[in-house]
């Protein structure tokens, strides 16, 4: 009976020690994220070191978003022509290209390839600096790691999404078009028209740019946080790695899924 | 890599996404022939709306003129209240013109039709329409045909 008790308060106490552990994780995040927003007004006068970090976390994504894009759109032209050919309508091919990619496929894909490639880049290099102690060297030097370090990442993730996100639906649409009009034979002019008329500016392309700067917003904050609270061992920063990318990648979707539902019309 | 070619590699980059954002909003969406905003409203009396939408196109001989603003029931008419927002430059539209709810297509989306009537007065912001025919309702329509042969 003793037994038994004992071994219920342990697992109790198992359960209760996990559930700490996650809230002081959030909490610990959250003041991350306001030191973080405390540290974004010194960088006015030095845009230099946002540059240097936009160089690294989107000039370097570039290509993997080009080739990612143009292929998803191809699958989509290829896919989307040989459902819609079974209901006589394959000249609505342009809407759906256009609407899935700028709504939904833009954002979410290039947000986790974005965790993937520049996320985890972000990580690991943090962790490792944390592992090396070099924040508290800065520190030393009376230079605040959030200023120097964070606070230029931070910026260039939110700036580089939107932008990556643009290029991934643009080079996706083209792809689209090649295989639709090019491959297949769909009319050009109803491709294009199709589009224009059901993608609205406001409801479909902007609802777009909101999403992939909310997702650029949280994988960033989420690959720096990863870095910063990292164990500072080498197991510690590749599991910190790891943890940033999977973590990202569920926050994104999730998040994709919440704001889908919130704005998509329904009438 | 210096600090230079940094900087130009930034710049490309930055040129290439602002340039893909304008071509999306350019060429995807419906910026470009998005009208300049300068509305007044008429309002039409239908017994069935069908399934007209907020946001349908308003058409007079197929040219779109304008769009449905708001969409309301009139519980002391039994009547549905529809608001068109037509474009300003299209401000001559004689008080008798009459309205009509089409599909394009035989399943498409469906739109309002505006025909002109003959008087010398124009419609003005908040005004009524004197005639307003209903949507045609497909199962209505099949209904007439089998009860119009049964009866034969």
């Amino acid at each position: 009976m003793t037994s038994l008790l004992t071994s219920l308060a342990g697992m109790m106490a198992k359960t209760g020690q996990r559930a700490l552990h996650f809230f002081s994780r959030i909490g610990r995040s959250a003041q991350f994220l306001i030191l973080l927003f405390r540290a974004l007004p010194s960088l006015l006068p030095r845009p230099n070191l946002v540059i240097k970090q936009l160089f690294s976390v989107g000039v370097l994504t570039i290509i993997i978003v080009l080739v990612s894009g143009a292929f998803v759109g191809m699958v989509l032209g290829l896919q989307g022509y040989n459902i819609l050919v079974r209901f006589n309508s394959e000249a609505s091919l342009g809407t759906m290209v256009g609407l899935t990619l700028v709504r939904e496929l833009g954002p979410v894909i290039t947000a986790l390839l974005f965790a993937g490639r520049a996320g985890s880049s972000l990580t690991a290099e943090l962790g490792l600096m944390k592992a090396t102690e070099q924040f508290s060297s800065l520190e030393m030097m009376a230079i605040d790691p959030f200023k120097r370090v964070f606070a230029p990442r931070f910026v260039a993730g939110i700036i580089a999404m939107p932008l990556l996100a643009a290029i991934f639906s643009a080079v996706g649409i083209l792809g689209g078009y090649f295989v639709g009009v090019g491959l297949l034979g769909v009319d050009a002019g109803a491709f294009w028209s199709q589009m224009q008329t059901s993608v609205d500016f406001h409801q479909d392309f902007m609802n777009g740019v909101w999403k992939s700067l909310a997702f650029g917003f949280t994988s960033t904050w989420i690959a720096l946080y990863q870095g910063y609270d990292a164990v500072p061992t080498a197991e510690g920063v590749s599991r910190a790695t790891t943890q940033g990318v999977v973590n990202a990648s569920l926050v994104v979707l999730a998040l994709n899924f919440i704001i889908t539902a919130l704005t998509l019309e329904t009438n | 890599m210096s600090k230079r070619s940094i900087e130009i590699w930034v710049g490309i980059f930055v040129t290439a996404g602002v340039a893909a954002l304008v071509m999306l909003a350019m060429q995807v969406s419906n910026l470009s022939s998005m009208s300049t905003g300068d509305t007044y409203k008429i309002l039409a009396n239908f017994d069935n709306i069908g399934g007209l939408n907020v946001r349908s196109p308003v058409k007079a001989s197929g040219v779109l003129v304008g769009r449905v603003s708001n969409i309301i029931y009139d519980d002391d008419g039994y009547h549905a209240v529809v608001t068109m927002s037509i474009e300003k430059q299209f401000n001559k539209f004689p008080i008798d013109t009459s309205a009509s709810i089409y599909t394009a297509g035989l399943l498409g989306e469906q739109y309002i039709g505006l025909s002109p009537g003959a008087e010398e007065d124009y419609l003005v912001d908040g005004d009524t329409l004197m005639f307003a025919d209903s949507a045609v309702v497909l199962e209505k329509l099949i209904g007439r045909i089998m009860t119009d042969k049964l009866s034969n």
